[in-house]
């Protein structure tokens, strides 16, 4: 046999082998162990990104499923959790009540490791109120931000992120300041706040591996282009399909499936991004002389990008220092939903020594 | 100090004699502390064997507002509000006419000698109290002049209708958890008042109270809301969230009041239980719903407000099948309505509660005793049924302080229901579904998060969905899910606390009421009787309805639905689920603020039957 048969024949058998043995992971489970059903999602959406970042950071730590739980609310967004971690329990919650259904969860069985999902509507417009009261109670668990600044389910309105001046094929043009998902969380007290692009799978995945290790709640805002309705006819490359007929809008049903998910190659500084619509959007990445445990620092490099019309993405604030809820409701150390009976009810001593009193 | 008043004629003393039977009304200005003074006599009266009532009606206000706290004082053991009033004590001028206008005839006005009194009656005996002067006269630190000048009262009133002091010093001692110091400050403005009207004052009326056996002997005085914290903390309630509300802000505080006493884990110091204050009380049954869901005893309580705002949240539990527990102390409505006067106006939106298809378990408390028991009994429920139920209380049973009986120890085990550890799901075998029939009885099996196995995961969901949670829009799968939902229904109307039936074989009507009226229409059976009116009675004690209220209706000629709403709602929901008798049915429903008397539901029912 010549050298080069030889090496062809142990190439081959390497190949067979890694084959027949998958990489696994510590717990010796490959990554498809890490899937869900399959997305019924648009092709090309960003957040089947954002659900592939999960199945392989969830897979690369190790995770047991069965230790997790998915939280969700209502929306597109909010689908995702069936798509990823199918040995998991998943909860699609109601509309922007996400949070309180976690709080009650975690509180319930603080081993859980909780990651909930949610959109900017469920976010930022009707679930604004719990998703700061979480930040405030400092909840264990990572909050991912599916952030596309529209209504997609429902077929293309505005959400409360939806920039200044952005144009919407059926609503005209957007004259509210958007909110600022990670300034919201910011001056809610929260102790981890974090942007990113769902094309962007380097830095996604190294920000949810820190999240999942952060005490308390953990806030990634993930800029998630939709491809179907964040459709900019201010964009001098919108939608050919779309812009043409003047579709109304409960009967658009056509949607194109051309694109694939946007995944951009590593960069220093500054990267110019064009979206499915063909409007481009410039992504920068945090300073590193910026200092993640300043909150003011934070507040002023998000602003600083504001006013410069990009988006600025990474690690903007961590705080180890604040005690997470569990630790503040002081529960003893088996799950409440594990206590067995005789620790539950009180003893007839108890009871009858209160009725002495009354 | 009005001469009017006190040049009055004094009334000859031929008055006929009362011993304990009369209502004693106290106004009182909101804020100024009489809920010490009141408390105390209420519970004097109770220690000397009296049966008892207490209605605190007080205005939503922080001070100033007028406040009225009525004592009924029943020999025959009557528990239901009284119409008339027959002594009156005077202490708030903004009321003072209105309160002296008010008292019944022949009754005795108590009355704050500084207060502008002008007119005055000619069928009422009026007793000056100089409060002033004798506040004056204690000496006492400036803060606590106004508390303590309500003492004043209670010393006139111990002396003129004999109320035992030792039983006085009694309950200010059991007021302040055993603390001398106040209880002695108290005490003596009580004995000076005392003292001044043994004096002072010459009784010419015929109002007293004597010590009375038979009745409280063995009994406790609580009031509802307590009772259910308690109820909850023995039915192994692990997380409770809330949002405050009048009236059922003192359930949860109760719960954080008893529960690090009780439910702090020997072993390890730390706590067996949750409680969570939410932002709003959408946040509060999100937390009970994803607590329940996790396998967590939960339970929220709120009033009708705060139930309005978790209906999208009780559809989800419902049609989630998640267990969850929400305490309701009604209070009057619609909207903000009256937030501090009772009624029980939430009836049908609790059993409706939520869009879609929706019917829930609700549970009736008649008194504190039972408020404890249904406080593990709403758990035993949810768990066993894994759904949403209900319990509703109300301000007079929630915040009111009644004669009931010790709460009995939970003899029953918890029941936690149909769910599958992680062998249980190994040896399914790959068979298990979340949401499949398997014993007929509508109810499936569930797991908990963090059960060990791949296989025990779901996705629990407000969404169409099928036997196995997966999200599914084809039409049989939803009607199957629905008919299975039906199914389990009728499963829960054989296992929800049935109905408490007192039958007179000679009657040929029948009355069914719930919750706090029962000590009314107690009392109005006794009246009707008197008119020789036999009335057989049911007091419900939950919904759905099972085969006994059917057959109790078929029982009698006219049945009678006495309940504290406008609309009659729980009439309402009999005529619907018994269409087939539903014109024996008569609704008799009064919502004025105030709990039904035994007077409106016996004449109701007298002017009904023709």
């Amino acid at each position: 046999m010549s050298t080069s048969a030889q090496e062809m024949v142990a190439k081959r058998a390497a190949s067979a082998a890694r084959a027949v043995t998958p990489k696994v992971n510590p717990l010796g489970l490959e990554k498809n162990d890490y899937k869900g059903r399959p997305s019924t999602l648009c092709k090309g959406c960003g957040h089947d990104s954002i659900s592939q970042r999960i199945m392989n950071v969830a897979w690369e730590l190790g995770l047991d499923q069965s230790q997790v739980i998915k939280m969700s609310g209502i929306g597109c967004s909010s689908k995702t959790p069936a798509y990823y971690l199918g040995w998991s329990h998943g909860f699609n919650g109601v509309h922007g009540r996400m949070p309180s259904i976690a709080t009650g969860a975690i509180a319930a069985n603080q081993k859980l490791t909780c990651i909930g999902v949610g959109g900017d509507g469920d976010t930022a417009s009707i679930g604004i109120g719990q998703f700061k009261h979480a930040m405030r109670r400092n909840l264990p668990m990572v909050y991912i931000v599916e952030n596309n600044g529209v209504y997609g389910l429902t077929k293309g309105q505005f959400s409360a992120t939806a920039d200044d001046g952005q144009t919407l094929k059926y609503q005209g043009v957007n004259h509210l300041p958007p909110l600022d998902i990670c300034l919201e969380a910011l001056a809610a007290n929260a102790t981890f706040v974090a942007r990113s692009f769902a094309g962007d799978p380097k830095q996604v995945e190294a920000l949810l591996k820190a999240a999942l290790s952060h005490r308390g709640i953990a806030v990634i805002d993930i800029i998630s282009p939709c491809v179907t309705f964040n459709n900019h006819d201010s964009s001098t490359k919108s939608y050919g399909y779309g812009k043409e007929h003047e579709i109304p809008l409960h009967e658009l049903s056509y949607v194109p499936a051309i694109h694939d998910e946007i995944e951009i190659e590593e960069y220093e500084g500054e990267l110019e991004v064009e979206l499915h619509d063909g409007a481009k959007i410039v992504l920068k990445k945090l300073d590193e002389s910026h200092d993640p445990t300043s909150r003011g620092a934070a507040f002023d490099a998000i602003d600083r990008a504001h006013q410069e019309g990009k988006f600025l993405t990474g690690l903007f604030y961590v705080s180890e220092e604040q005690p997470d809820m569990l630790e503040m409701l002081h529960l003893t150390g088996t799950p409440l939903a594990q206590l067995p009976t005789e620790k539950l009810r009180p003893s007839r001593e108890a009871l009858a020594e209160l009725m002495a009193g009354f | 100090m009005t001469i009017a008043v006190r040049e009055a004629p004094a009334r000859p003393a031929e008055a006929a004699e009362n011993v304990n039977d009369f209502a004693i009304n106290v106004a009182t200005a909101n804020g100024s502390g009489s809920q010490t003074s009141n408390g105390v006599l209420v519970r004097a009266l109770f220690k000397m064997g009296i049966p008892v009532t207490a209605k605190n009606l007080f205005p939503s206000n922080i001070q100033g507002l007028p406040t009225w706290y009525i004592i009924r004082l029943s020999k025959d053991g009557y528990t239901g509000r009284r119409e008339t009033m027959e002594v009156q004590v005077c202490m708030n001028g903004r009321t003072v006419a209105e309160d002296m206008a008010q008292v019944a005839p022949g009754g005795i006005v108590l009355y704050d000698d500084s207060l502008p009194v002008a007119a005055r009656r000619k069928d009422v005996t009026y007793y000056p109290m100089p409060v002033k002067e004798l506040v004056k006269a204690a000496d006492l630190p400036f803060a606590l002049r106004d508390y303590v000048a309500n003492m004043v009262y209670v010393g006139v009133l111990a002396h003129l209708l004999e109320i035992d002091l030792d039983e006085i010093e009694a309950a200010l001692l059991w007021n302040f958890e055993g603390k001398p110091k106040p209880a002695k400050l108290n005490m003596d403005m009580v004995n000076r008042a005392f003292a001044w009207a043994e004096e002072n004052l010459t009784k010419t009326d015929g109002f007293r109270v004597a010590p009375m056996t038979g009745f409280n002997e063995g009994k406790i005085m609580a009031d509802g809301n307590t009772a259910a914290a308690l109820g909850a903390i023995f039915g192994g309630m692990t997380v409770t969230s809330w949002y405050p509300i009048t009236p059922a802000s003192s359930l949860a505080e109760n719960v954080s009041k008893y529960a690090p006493k009780l439910r702090t884990d020997p072993d390890t110091g730390q706590a067996t239980y949750a409680v969570i204050q939410a932002e709003d009380e959408l946040a509060a049954i999100g937390m009970v719903v994803g607590a329940g869901w996790a396998g967590a005893r939960a339970m929220t309580s709120t009033s009708g407000p705060g139930m309005s705002l978790m209906a999208e949240f009780a559809g989800l539990a419902y049609f989630a099948e998640i267990p969850a527990v929400v305490w309701n102390v009604q209070r009057m409505g619609p909207s903000t309505g009256l937030p501090t006067r009772t009624a029980q106006p939430d009836i049908l939106s609790a059993y409706y509660l939520s869009h879609g298809d929706c019917r829930h378990v609700v549970l009736f408390p008649a008194n504190p005793a039972e408020c404890f028991e249904f406080g593990a009994t709403a758990f035993d429920l949810a768990e066993r049924l894994q759904t949403l139920v209900l319990v509703l209380s109300d301000l007079d049973l929630g915040m009111n302080v009644h004669i009931t009986e010790p709460f009995a120890y939970p003899e029953k085990p918890m029941d936690r229901g149909k769910v599958l550890n992680a062998d249980e799901i190994k040896a399914l075998n790959g068979s298990w579904g979340r949401y499949k029939d398997v014993d007929g009885d509508g109810i499936g099996y569930r797991t908990l998060p963090g059960t060990p196995n791949p296989a025990a995961a779901y996705f629990a969901r407000g969404t169409g969905h099928n036997e196995y949670a997966v999200y599914s829009e084809r039409s049989e799968d939803w009607e199957a899910n629905l008919f299975r939902l039906r199914r389990k229904f009728d499963t829960a109307r054989t296992l929800v606390p049935g109905p408490v039936v007192e039958t007179d074989n000679d009657a040929e009507i029948g009355i069914i009421s719930l919750g706090s009226n029962d000590g009314a229409v107690q009392e109005a059976r006794s009246r009707l009787a008197a008119q020789g009116i036999a009335t057989s009675y049911l007091r419900l004690r939950a919904l759905p309805i099972g085969a006994s209220v059917r057959d109790f209706i078929h029982s009698y000629s006219k049945v009678f639905v006495v309940e504290a709403n406008f609309d009659g709602q729980l009439h309402n929901i009999l005529t619907t689920e018994e269409p087939a008798q539903a014109t024996k049915l008569f609704s008799l429903a009064k919502c004025d603020g105030l709990s039904l008397s035994a007077r409106f539901i016996a004449e109701g029912v007298a002017a009904g039957i023709n």
